[in-house]
């Protein structure tokens, strides 16, 4: 089948376009020269050393990984409760709540973002620590709850009436049966949306005032053109933890492979 | 216990009741913040600011979208904002079929499974990460003019332009655009495919008459994303586009990190706001909503 080589030809050139970028980043990591340039001329390990030891690094990684718990955690809770909802709702209900859920990532970011700061202006709310927070929970929760609405489709809804039938209100139907069932669909969710959190620059700029989270010193180091070495080692390292949790919450959603983002 | 089961047989009783109780915090939350903060922007878009303290003056007046429409810069940056966009999509739509369709008409269930992974990885690969290496790779002393020096061929001059937005905007999103056209290709039943090659369509045909038109949900919802995404950014031209290459996003952001005119830079975003309203409305008529 001639059909088939090509399309499998351009299928491999289209995995490099997708990929060299990703190697070019782990190269560059290793490079000896303060400057980049290609080809690498010398390889070297100090740059993790010093970017390990640099306070304005640390401290945004702490700020980022405060922020992506606190908004996970929250969008956890709205999230998977939506989802409980929407499962018993009839169709038209439904497409009005996946729709609101939706839109925080549907519509451009910078629209969310500056919504947010008039929205803060307009009350005279100084960003802080919470506004960042408020903001990224927002476009998190639809990243739970549609890995938790996927499962509750496929979830018989004749188990929860048994578990009723047999005596269980509300709640212990929902801590022994439902929960049980959603859990690795709410886990997986929850790596996802940690992953968005951590990584997100564009709203963040317009909810984080002068404090900077991990994106942000990357985003300000680039613009800048300072300390372009540790700009390698961090997006690297970024790079390699988020490919974990990524695939982690790909075995958790299981044989269909697809991730609602 | 007996407070548990009145509440339980309540919300048997009364499905809307356990609806409610259900949706109660979410709803209370995106009324609150996100629904709330897209009516403040609507709000304040009419506002002013006080050239001298850079207070702001509430009212209603139409200064902000006067100086839009009577200054052509803006025109042209919200030209050039809808026109990338829609380049990145269509640039992506090419793209992600024939990924698609290898995946799931010519992939065996392992490859398939790779092949899906790999396109997950780079799609929750970090953004910046991605924007910072087509900055290494186009800059002048990047892989890309090291690559076309060592087959001979001049030096290319792409970094910061229009072209390097458009590389860089299409790679980051393509992943949005494979898989929900790939979810849509397994939705079409092979039998239809057989019918149509029984009928003596030809291969390619039977993709443009009967795998085009079924997969259009698939491709209308990834396009939402493709041209959402482009259309809300400002990091990307700013890393990659360099001098005279400013989005919609670029002339907001500066409104507020640098002029602090909130007022403004909220009318300038109305103007997303209403493209993605067409948009997701003829989105909606095309079905993409069950598709994505």
């Amino acid at each position: 089948m001639r059909s088939e080589t090509l399309i499998w030809a351009a299928v491999a050139a289209i995995f490099a376009f997708l990929f060299i970028p990703i190697v070019v980043i782990v190269l560059y990591a290793f490079s000896a020269a303060p400057i980049p340039a290609w080809p690498i001329a010398g390889f070297a390990l100090h740059w993790f050393a010093d970017t390990w030891h640099d306070q304005a690094v640390r401290q945004a990684l702490v700020l980022s990984l405060e922020v992506a718990s606190v908004a996970t955690i929250a969008a956890m809770l709205l999230g998977t409760l939506a989802a409980m909802a929407v499962a018993r709702m009839q169709s038209a209900a439904k497409e009005v709540v996946s729709f609101i859920a939706v839109l925080p990532i549907a519509l451009p970011g910078i629209l969310t973002g500056m919504a947010l700061a008039a929205y803060f202006a307009f009350w005279g709310i100084n960003l802080s620590y919470w506004t960042i927070v408020a903001g990224h929970a927002t476009f998190c929760v639809v990243i739970v709850y549609n890995n938790v609405v996927a499962r509750l489709r496929r979830m018989p809804r004749s188990l929860t009436e048994a578990s009723a039938d047999l005596g269980a209100d509300a709640f212990r139907t929902f801590r022994l049966v439902q929960l049980p069932m959603m859990a690795s669909a709410i886990g997986a969710g929850a790596l996802l949306a940690f992953a968005l959190s951590f990584d997100e620059v564009i709203v963040t700029t317009f909810t984080a005032g002068a404090q900077n989270t991990l994106p942000l010193w990357i985003f300000g180091a680039i613009r800048l053109g300072q300390q372009l070495p540790e700009v390698n080692v961090v997006v690297f390292a970024i790079i390699l933890f988020t490919a974990v949790p990524v695939l982690l919450a790909q075995k958790l959603i299981g044989e269909s492979g697809k991730v609602a983002r | 216990m007996s407070l548990n089961r009145t509440f339980s047989v309540l919300g048997w009783r009364r499905p809307g009741m356990a609806n409610a109780a259900l949706l109660g915090l979410p709803a209370l939350w995106f009324a609150a913040l996100y629904l709330a903060a897209i009516g403040a922007l609507l709000v304040t878009s009419f506002w002013t600011v006080d050239d001298l303290s850079g207070n702001l003056i509430p009212g209603f007046s139409f200064t902000n979208f006067q100086q839009l429409l009577s200054v052509p810069v803006y025109t042209h940056i919200a030209l050039r904002t809808i026109g990338i966009a829609a380049a990145v999509t269509i640039t992506d739509v090419i793209l992600a079929w024939p990924v698609a369709y290898a995946m799931i008409r010519l992939a065996g269930p392992r490859l398939r499974a790779a092949m899906m992974a790999a396109v997950m990885v780079p799609l929750w690969s970090s953004y910046l990460a991605r924007v910072y290496a087509w900055r290494l790779i186009l800059a002048h002393n990047g892989l890309l003019n090291w690559a076309l020096m060592e087959i001979g061929l001049p030096r290319a001059h792409i970094g910061y332009s229009n072209w390097a937005m458009w590389i860089v905007f299409s790679y980051l999103w393509l992943p949005f655009m494979i898989l929900p056209v790939a979810a849509s290709v397994e939705r079409i039943p092979p039998s239809l495919l057989e019918a149509s090659a029984d009928l003596g369509e030809r291969g390619f045909s039977t993709f443009r008459r009967v795998m085009l038109p079924m997969a259009l949900p698939g491709m209308v919802a990834g396009a939402i994303f493709t041209f959402s995404l482009t259309l809300g950014d400002y990091v990307t031209p700013m890393l990659v586009g360099g001098r005279g290459s400013d989005f919609i996003g670029n002339v907001v952001y500066s409104n507020v990190g640098v002029t602090n005119n909130i007022p403004f830079a909220a009318a300038y975003a109305v103007l997303p706001l209403g493209v993605m309203a067409v948009f997701l409305l003829i989105a909606r008529k095309l079905g993409a909503f069950d598709a994505l």
